[in-house]
């Protein structure tokens, strides 16, 4: 027995001793931390697939200031905790030039906040929460935030019907309790609501994860909205609105949501069909590049990018031109470059970078054509 | 009224799928005393293992003979799931202490979800319409008819459990193993050979809530989400109201809780519910800690 | 090392006794926060599993020293690090008026305070739970934490946004304490933790377990777990100590999530995900596989799970699945755990001649 505590003490210091420390300086190292398993697996899968085939092509057309770009990314599982040991020992174990944060905000916070601390400067593809990029000066986003999210669902909801618009006022709201992406937008959307003319019927909530809505759906139903707001993510979207329709919520009722709907068409069934959402991107958008990202990213993975994608393929173009522009690959070189980054054309829309770190960019609103598996572009809304 | 009568209906249709996944725990409790967390996995397997069958043969039209034999597939596939599980997991500690047994229970539970996201992948997945879909509306309340499709399956399948274990020679030498392991044995009753056969129904039966679930929701969440084991947990949680070990019992059990859910989302609230059906749970445990209709265990010195 | 016949020893030697490893356990855990640089990866893997001791050590009182089950520790974890964060938030923006970081004898004497509420809330949630459902049988028990866990986290989520210091003056004082930040967790930057604090309240949770196993109290404990009915029958009130143990295991685990909701850099580390059955679950893996009721036992198994998924992250999708069949096969190839009921120093006497 002693004998194999001793083994077991020489491996443990062994496993911990073998730590790769190499500081080589022929290549560029970008870290990536998102949830690679758990429950959001599939948020931090696409985003992961969009960076590293940006990462690929870069590599591929010759690397970037003569150098390889290596992408180092870690599991956290979606926990805190995880974010916090996997961040750390990307900066100090693998000493990476700049890091591309989490979807999930709260996430984003936590790495960010240890990426500040270290200064090493992290783009965050898709955290829309405005306290993300408030933790300091090294912490950015690529991404439009809640408020604007929400203000641009008001607008298209109160805004005369047209293309552009669906003339509606009594709106019901249904959130997830469990997510803060949720809870945040739904107050924006109020918020703008209400400031549009509009007004909130009936809010109720539901845990994100459950399989039943027809209490919360009963609630809606009887309060008799024009337009139900259901900014939750599309792994529930879809299930609600098959329960919607069931509950005798008529058709002419549109579900409204936010970018946590991405590919909700994929899942929805007929249910969903003639549901509105706002996006970072439309993979039918007619533009050469993105057409030439959708394209290239079929054949990579045999689907069709969703925004977290594009997002993530997106943080990482930013990051090369950023570096390519930064006079050194010192880390705070690299910040000033990222924060100096204005009109960078990515597939998301041009993207600048304000005095908070956040990008400004429009919005997109999307409908849902349910048979053939599409969501079409409505209109464009403007910060 | 008519909110009254949906929450009612809706109660029941969700009711009968916790019991039917309640059973499940009950049993494998009746006869092990420990808490098989790798239920709902199983249960997660019966969906995702239909859904593969209907994708790969390309079974996407409504036809009750398609939706029949996918479900008697998902439940055969999961009681060898289920089989496979005692045999190389719970076999070999059937001595250990039972703790033991429930971190192994843990074990098999994380195995599970994460190859099942390695196998299946990480998307959520929409589930083929088995059966064709038709809301009947009375007087404001709305009935899906593949929701009584699923309350009159699970029924059924309950009512056969029952039979099964009551009125046969297998039915009496699980109530007999449940009761002793030791004197069952001596009695000449195969004991590991009855366990087996216990994780192989309590495994169908999950296989048959998880085909159910699909069909009713039309969509399955992908493997690892933790939204399975949640409707595991309150599955368990109807067991033990119930009554734990008592097979009428998981199904009373199960029905309280769907109900439970219904009434206090529609009449309390939303954000708070399953906080306060935890809480009617402890409510329940502390006034009649055996459960409803549960024997009162007799320590034995 | 058996005592020779009971002699009063002189009050020198006991106070030598008792406060020597105290003295010496603190000395070695306040200076291990000196050694480590702050900010590397070995001061969070040290912190990580520091506070997996804690858990796991406290959580051995319960279910390893009382044989009772408990399935709500983060729950207990949880109440912990909100309380201390509120005091930390609330209470440093009364005493400095704002919610930085203080780091300096007034900041200290705060985050210490918070600590002790942390725990306090903690064990008076303990008290609370126990207190009618310790009189149930074992698995009940189980459910029973389970759905205090549960609901803990869920009423977290529908706490009020965080109170920032431009609105102070818009909130009462009271109403503050429900200002919790709902789902996205209580983001603040009073990183006051360190390890040196970390380990000052490993070592004192080990001391603590230690001496009170070693005590009358603690022998009662372990009499619970042999035999109830038998303890009963001689006299000693079960479902009194049985409290006493879970009422002890939510005060460390309280201040466990104290120190967990301060670590450095993760302002969100006090999330009502992060707290949800898994974790829970993670703690009672540690006390299993570290043999029930062994002390150093649990402790090990906390360091060592800590190190393996650590060590399994470069597997990316198949870390999950690799830790699982771990677990699954050391259940099943040791079952009594790694240590069984022993202690670390029951191995090494042996090897002396």
């Amino acid at each position: 027995m002693v004998r194999t505590l001793w083994i077991y003490l020489g491996a443990m210091t062994f496993a911990l001793g073998c730590k790769s420390n190499s500081t080589a300086t022929d290549e560029i190292i970008i870290g990536e931390y998102g949830s690679m398993t758990g429950s959001e697996a599939v948020f931090g899968q696409s985003t992961h697939n969009g960076l590293s085939m940006a990462i690929d092509e870069v590599n591929a057309a010759g690397g970037l200031k003569g150098k390889k770009i290596r992408l180092v990314s870690y599991d956290d599982q979606g926990k805190t905790s995880e974010v916090g040991t996997a961040v750390t020992r990307l900066i100090t174990s693998d000493h990476v030039h700049a890091i591309v944060g989490e979807v999930s905000s709260s996430l984003s916070i936590a790495g960010g906040q240890i990426c500040q601390r270290h200064g090493v400067p992290m783009v965050t593809p898709s955290s829309t929460n405005p306290k993300v990029t408030e933790v300091g000066d090294y912490v950015f986003r690529i991404c439009y935030i809640d408020p604007f999210q929400g203000y641009v669902m008001a607008k298209f909801v109160t805004d005369p019907q047209g293309p552009s618009g669906l003339g509606l006022k009594r709106v019901a709201i249904l959130v997830d309790q469990r997510q803060a992406y949720s809870q945040g937008l739904s107050r924006d959307f109020e918020t703008a609501l209400i400031k549009a003319g509009g007004n909130v019927v009936v809010k109720s909530s539901y845990q994100g994860g459950d399989q039943d809505f027809s209490a919360q759906l009963t609630q809606i139903k009887g309060a008799n909205p024009e337009a139900i707001y259901i900014p939750g993510y599309y792994t529930d979207v879809a299930n609600i609105a098959k329960q919607v329709r069931g509950i005798g919520i008529a058709q002419s009722v549109p579900l409204l949501g936010g970018d946590g709907w991405e590919s909700v068409q994929e899942i929805g069934g007929p249910a969903i069909d003639g549901a509105y959402y706002s996006n970072h991107f439309a993979p039918e958008d007619t533009h050469a590049e993105v057409q030439s990202f959708v394209t290239k990213y079929k054949a990579k993975y045999g689907k069709t990018p969703d925004s977290l994608a594009a997002l993530g393929y997106d943080a990482g173009m930013l990051l090369r031109e950023a570096i390519q522009r930064a006079p050194s690959l010192d880390r705070a070189a690299i910040r000033d470059a990222i924060a100096a980054t204005r009109d960078f054309q990515g597939v998301t829309g041009k993207t600048s970078l304000d005095e908070h770190r956040n990008a400004r960019k429009p919005a997109v609103v999307l409908r849902i054509n349910a048979a053939a598996k599409t969501a079409t572009y409505m209109t464009t809304i403007a910060p | 009224m008519t909110e009254f009568l949906q929450f009612l209906l809706k109660g029941i249709s969700v009711g009968s799928l916790y019991a039917l996944l309640a059973l499940g725990y009950t049993m494998v409790y009746g006869i092990l005393q420990f808490i098989n967390f790798a239920h709902s996995d199983v249960f997660m397997l019966g969906a995702f293992f239909s859904w593969r069958l209907a994708t790969w043969f390309k079974l996407i039209d409504p036809s009750p003979l398609v939706a029949t034999s996918l479900l008697l597939a998902a439940m055969a596939l999961c009681a060898l799931t289920g089989f496979l599980i005692e045999l190389l997991a719970y076999r070999p500690l059937r001595r250990a202490p039972r703790l033991n047994v429930l971190i192994t229970a843990i074990g098999v539970s994380l195995f599970l979800e994460n190859s099942g996201q390695l196998v299946f992948g990480k998307d959520p997945r929409s589930y083929p319409q088995l059966l064709a879909e038709h809301t009947f509306s009375v007087g404001g309340v709305n009935v899906r008819s593949v929701e009584v499709i699923a309350v009159v399956t699970a029924l059924a399948l309950m009512v056969a459990l029952h039979t099964l274990v009551y009125r046969t020679k297998i039915g009496r030498a699980m109530r007999a193993v449940s009761i002793d392991h030791k004197v069952a044995g001596l009695m000449g009753i195969p004991v590991s050979r009855v366990i087996s056969f216990t994780f192989v129904v309590g495994s169908a039966l999950a296989a048959a809530a998880g085909v159910l679930v699909g069909i009713t929701y039309g969509q399955i969440k992908q493997p690892a989400d933790s939204s399975w084991v949640l409707y595991g947990l309150k599955a368990f949680v109807a067991a033990v109201i119930g009554g734990i070990g008592s097979v009428p019992g998981a199904m009373l059990g199960g029905l309280l809780i769907g109900l439970c859910e219904q009434f206090v989302g529609g009449y309390i609230s939303t954000q708070l519910r399953d906080a306060i059906i935890f809480a009617l749970l402890i409510v329940v445990l502390l006034v009649k800690p055996s459960g409803l209709l549960g024997r009162r265990a007799i320590e034995k010195i | 090392m058996i005592p020779a016949a009971a002699q009063p020893i002189s009050v020198t030697r006991a106070l030598t006794r008792s406060l020597l490893p105290v003295a010496v356990g603190l000395g070695l855990g306040l200076g291990l926060g000196q050694v480590v640089p702050t900010g590397t990866y070995a001061e969070k893997i040290l912190f990580d599993i520091g506070i997996n001791i804690i858990l796991a050590v406290s959580l051995n009182l319960v279910n390893g020293f009382t044989g009772q089950f408990s399935m709500g520790h983060a729950g207990f974890m949880a109440l912990g690090a909100y309380a201390s964060i509120v005091v930390t938030y609330y209470g440093g923006f009364a005493l400095f008026g704002d919610v930085g970081c203080h780091l300096n004898a007034q900041g200290y004497g705060l985050y210490f305070t918070s600590l002790v509420v942390g725990g306090l809330v903690a064990a008076a949630a303990g008290y609370l739970v126990g207190l009618p459902s310790l009189r149930l049988r074992g698995d009940y028990l189980a459910i029973v934490t389970l759905g205090f866990g549960e609901i803990i986290r869920v009423v977290l989520q529908v706490s009020y946004a965080v109170v920032e210091p431009e609105e102070m003056a818009t909130v009462d004082w009271w109403e503050r304490p429900l200002h919790l930040g709902k789902s996205l967790g209580f983001v603040h930057q009073g990183a006051y933790n360190s390890l040196s604090w970390t380990y000052a309240a490993v070592v004192l949770t080990l001391l603590c377990a230690y001496r009170l196993r070693e005590s009358t109290h603690g022998r009662a404990f372990l009499s619970v777990r042999e035999n109830e009915i038998a303890a009963e029958a001689v006299g000693i009130d079960t479902t009194r100590y049985k409290v006493n143990a879970f009422v002890l295991a939510a005060f460390f685990a309280g201040v466990a999530g104290a120190l967990f909701g301060h670590q450095l850099g993760t302002g969100t580390a006090a999330r009502p995900e992060e707290f949800n059955f898994m974790k829970s679950f993670e703690a009672i893996i540690m006390v299993v596989l570290g043999g029930m009721g062994s002390i150093s036992g649990a402790a090990l198994a906390a360091v060592t799970l800590t190190l393996l998924t650590e060590l399994l992250r470069s597997v990316q999708d198949y870390r999950m699945v690799s830790y699982a069949l771990l677990l699954i096969l050391v259940m099943i190839l040791r079952p009594e755990g790694l240590f069984g009921t022993r202690e670390l120093w029951h191995f090494l006497r042996r090897r002396r001649p």
